[in-house]
Order: structure tokens, then sequence, then C-alpha cells
């Protein structure tokens, strides 16, 4: 006999009414202490209690790296086509417009260039926020073009990977994304500029399958999932868990597919250290 | 074994069948009847195969009794040698390869395996590659390019495959850098999807001077299922996914994502596999002749433009 009854079964917001929750002035780590922001943001937002890299998006990115977050920002206005008219839960032109509005990002990637503690470089950066930092044919010509501008201008390029691999309302479009931008790594490569792929929670499928896997230096932040099949996929084909940390940048690490693992509050100047080990 | 579609045809052939054995067995003249059946036929298979939805055209790449990659091989070589393994973990039977002559000009094929039976399946892997799979397709590839010979691969992939090892040994890194260096080999590079193209693990030995796709196959981001489950949350609408997806050789050579189609014998490759072989073959030698009077630097310079012209924004 229970003490009082509840009319409402379960919890029934739905999506369309769920908010998102503003900005506040504190943070809640994952170990459970309450942070200012501004504490959060000086440190990188890196958790100070436990090292927790809060996932972050290009924005932040390019306040971390640029010097005093000055940068030229390449092909900002190209926005996404909807060459196949895909419609699944609703219309992908509609869905597309709801996430500029949402997150006032014009896609899932920005090209910035400028200068990090003196260094010319080119830093595209996804963002997760924007349809899962999915890969749709904005985010291959954008990296394809600021991989040309790397090459016109023979500065190095780092790409900031974030994401869940090819967008599926593209479909051979996003594809054939992953073949453009390996295109152009080719040549960069051939052409003997650096490339560094930072590879952050989370860099799944399509990504990993081209450029997030090409860099000259494949490095990645402490803890971030890093994949070609997600865990779900993998469980359900070889029927059994997972074993711990399976995945992760350590397990990535050591298998042998990482240069090495970097703290996002040493990011700035570990680079800045090797694009001067590689000038000099 | 027998599609949906594919009964009603079925049905009429057996007929037909039985009309002629009871033509011959009792010694009467039926030809009238047998031809207006044959012709019945015809003019269903005609229907049936010209109508196709996407989801059916995705049944007929995976049907049981279509030609695979060595099928098509031994058929269209008179002399193949077989070679494996990556050199560094294992040989990977999912990945087949080897040099192999067609009219007399060497060629390095390279494709994905199925099997045919449960025993072979499981062998093959039912043509998901492990990261040593597509390795051993890099080496011989570059092998080809230094002994400056064209490639050939063969595409039929239901996906990479996506298990604990292959994570391990970097499936994703193992894609990439074959979508790298086959932008810059040397050589003539001809794909061909003979069936599946499922996303990465097609595109991982896809990237050519000349793409084509048979008639009756997919080539996409996702396969038809896998979208369903996670679009829609279930694996019931798969139909409706592979309408989305525009996947099948006619909606991707619209979209200037392949540069040909290959036609297949009426009813699908299966049907006549001869037939196919030839086909098959005057299309690889017919490209063969047009690459080759490209040099190399121009046939990777137009390999790479047209790779990079693909792709739908506004700027």
């Amino acid at each position: 006999m229970a003490w009082f009854k509840r009319t409402d079964k379960g919890i029934k917001t739905a999506t369309e009414e769920k908010k998102d929750t503003p900005d506040g002035l504190w943070f809640k780590t994952p170990k459970g202490n309450i942070i200012h922001t501004r504490e959060l943001k000086n440190n990188s937002f890196v958790c100070p209690d436990d090292d927790y890299h809060v996932k972050i998006g290009s924005k932040e990115y390019f306040e971390i790296l640029f010097d005093g977050n000055n940068f030229k920002e390449l092909d900002k206005n190209m926005k996404s086509g909807d060459p196949l008219k895909f419609v699944d839960s609703k219309p992908y032109n509609a869905r597309i417009e709801a996430t500029i509005q949402k997150t006032e990002l014009n896609d899932a990637v920005r090209t910035g260039v400028g200068k990090m503690n003196g260094f010319d470089i080119v830093i595209s950066c996804m963002d997760f926020n924007f349809i899962g930092g999915s890969m749709g044919s904005v985010v291959g010509e954008k990296i394809a073009r600021a991989i040309d501008y790397s090459l016109k201008n023979k500065i190095p390029f780092l790409m900031i990977s974030k994401s869940g691999g090819a967008r599926m309302m593209e479909a051979g479009f996003s594809l054939m994304q992953m073949a453009k931008t390996s295109a152009k790594l080719a040549l960069l490569d051939k052409a003997g500029i650096p490339y560094i792929s930072l590879l952050t929670d989370p860099t799944t499928g399509g990504v990993t399958a081209s450029y997030a896997m090409l860099g000259d230096f494949n490095i990645a932040e402490p803890g971030a999932l890093i994949g070609f099949a997600g865990p779900r996929v993998i469980r359900e084909t070889i029927g059994k868990d997972l074993p711990k940390g399976f995945q992760s940048s350590e397990f990535v690490l050591e298998h042998g597919f990482l240069d090495f693992i970097i703290d996002r509050r040493q990011l700035k100047n570990r680079l800045t250290t090797l694009l001067k080990l590689l000038n000099n | 074994m027998l599609l949906e579609f594919e009964k009603p045809i079925a049905d009429l052939e057996l007929k037909l069948q039985e009309m002629k054995d009871l033509a011959k067995g009792r010694n009467i003249d039926l030809s009238a009847d047998i031809q207006s059946l044959e012709d019945k036929i015809q003019i269903l298979k005609k229907e049936t195969f010209q109508n196709l939805t996407r989801w059916q055209r995705v049944q007929l790449s995976r049907h049981a009794d279509r030609p695979y990659a060595l099928d098509y091989i031994y058929e269209i070589t008179n002399d193949f040698i077989e070679i494996h393994g990556d050199r560094t973990v294992k040989d990977d039977k999912a990945m087949i390869g080897g040099l192999g002559d067609i009219d007399g000009r060497t060629v390095m094929f390279v494709g994905q395996q199925k099997g045919r039976n449960t025993k072979q399946r499981q062998e093959r892997n039912f043509g998901m590659a492990n990261p040593e799979g597509y390795r051993k397709a890099l080496r011989l590839m570059k092998m080809a390019e230094k002994f400056g010979k064209p490639i050939v691969t063969l595409i039929d992939t239901p996906g990479a495959f996506p298990g604990l090892e292959a994570e391990e040994r970097g499936q994703g890194e193992a894609i990439a850098k074959n979508l790298r260096e086959m932008f810059m080999l040397k050589v003539p590079v001809i794909c061909i999807i003979i069936g599946e193209g499922a996303s990465g693990g097609a595109l991982g030995i896809a990237i050519g001077d000349k793409v084509f796709m048979l008639e009756n196959t997919w080539y996409s981001v996702i396969s038809p299922e896998s979208c369903s489950s996670i679009l829609w949350r279930s694996w019931d609408y798969k139909e409706q996914a592979a309408e989305a997806l525009k996947l099948t050789a006619s909606d991707m050579k619209k979209n200037a994502l392949i540069d040909g189609i290959i036609e297949e014998p009426l009813g699908g490759a299966h049907k006549d596999m001869k037939n196919m072989a030839k086909t098959l073959k005057s299309t690889i030698l017919e490209a063969l002749k047009e690459l080759d009077k490209v040099k190399p630097e121009k046939r990777i310079d137009q390999r790479i433009e047209k790779f990079c012209s693909m792709g739908v924004f506004e700027d």
C-alpha cells in the first residue's frame, strides 16, 4: 500500500517542450563539485577536481588556440543544400534551419586562420552540437578549402575532430566527402606541409576512417571515445560486453594509432613546441 | 532461393516446363500455347525488372545466387594467381586479390569476397573485411603500381567488420590510408560495385579513375536497415530508408557520384552469369583503352578533381 498515488504515469515531457538549460554561472563537475563557470573557462574547460575534459566547440577551441582570439574565418557563410530531398521524422532542410537557429552555427565545422604563439596556422574545428558533428557536403568542402589554404600559403593544418560520422541525410554525397578530404590530404602530404589531427570526444565512423586518422601526428584529448564502429554496434556484433576503456584515447594510444595524448591545458604550448621542432 | 517478386515469374516458368513435358510425353502439339506462355513470361519479366523499387534492387544485390568477385575473375581471366596476406597480421579471406590476364593484358584484381554456403560465409566473414584486408588490398595495389599494371577492384560488402579486434588493429586508419594512397596511384584504377557497396568499407577500395555500378547494386553511406534503425528507431522502415538514401546505380549516376552503370541480364546478374561476365570484361577493356591515353600525372589530377567536385552546398 503506497503512501501516496501518482496520477500521471512516468514523466511525460514531449521532446519539443524540453528546454535547454540556460548557461548559468555554476557548473557541476562529474564528481559532483560545483564550480564557477569562469573558473572552468580559465582552466580550458577542464574540471579542476578530476581533469575531466568538458565537451566544447569551435568557439572555445579558437579562444584557447589563437593568440588573443584573433583569426580570420574562412567560408563562414557556407550552408548545406538538400540534394536528395531527404525526409525522415522531418525534412532535412527544416532540420538544418532549426539547427542553425538553435546553435547559431551554419554547419558542423568552422575554419580559422591566425597565429598560435606567433606561428601561422590553419585550424578547422568541428561542432558536435550541429547534428552530432556529422559530415556532409559542407563539412567536406570546408575542410577541403582549409587544406587548399594551407597548401597555397604553406601553413600547417590542424584539424580538430568531434563527430558521430557521416551525415546520413546526404547519403552518397556524405560518403564521398571522405574521399574528397583524403584527396586533399594526399596533396598536403606530397607538399610536405605538417598536418596535425586532434581527436576529441567523440570521433567515430566515417570521420575516423578518413581525415581524423591521416595526420602526420594523430593526437587526442584524454578519455575521448575514438573508433570506427560505435560501441553499441560492436556489442551487438560480438554479443558480449566490451572491456573497460575500450575505444578510449588511452586504448587507441596503446594499440599504436595515436602519437600522444594531450591535456587541453597544455594543448597550445605543446602544439607550438611541435611546430617549432619541425621548423628548426 | 527466390525473392518475393521473382515468384510469379518462377510460377509461370514452372507451368511452362510442365506444358513442355506434357507435350513431349503425350506427343501432342502445344506449340501455340507454349509460345503464348513464353511471351507472357517475357513481358512479365520486363515489367517486373524495369519497375523494381529501390529496396527490391537491394534484395537483388544480395541474392544468394549472385556471382561474387572470384566467380567473375575466374570467368574473365585466362590465368589468375591469387595473392594472400597483408605481411603484418594475417590473410583476410573477406578481401581477395591477385594477378590475372584479360585477353593477354595483366591486371591486378582486388575485391571483397562473400561465401556461398554457411561454412564459406563464415570463412569469408560475410564479405566484411578487417583492417588487415584493407592493408592487403593496399599492398597489392602498390605492387601493381610498381610493375605498371592497372588495377580493377570488385566491391561487394555489407560493410567493414565492426568487431573488437578490428578496432584494436585500426579499422578507421586502414580505410583512411587506402583512400589517401589510392588517389596517388600512378596506374589506372577501375572500380566496380558488383553487389553491395556499404559505406567506408566499400569506399576503402573504391577510389578510381572510373567507378561503375552493376545495374542491380547499391552504394551508400549506410545500409537501409541501419539507416532505419538510427533515424526511425526500428528495423521496419528499411524500404522507406532505401527510397530516402537514393542508393541505386541510376540514383548515383544521376547525382554524378559514379561514372557509369553496367547493364545486367534480364532478371539479374545471377540469371546469366556468363553474359554478365562478358559485359564486365568488355567494360573493363574499354575503360582501360580510354585511360591508357592519359598520362599518369594527369590521371591522378583528374581522379582528385572528380572526387573533389562531389557535394552540394550554398556558398
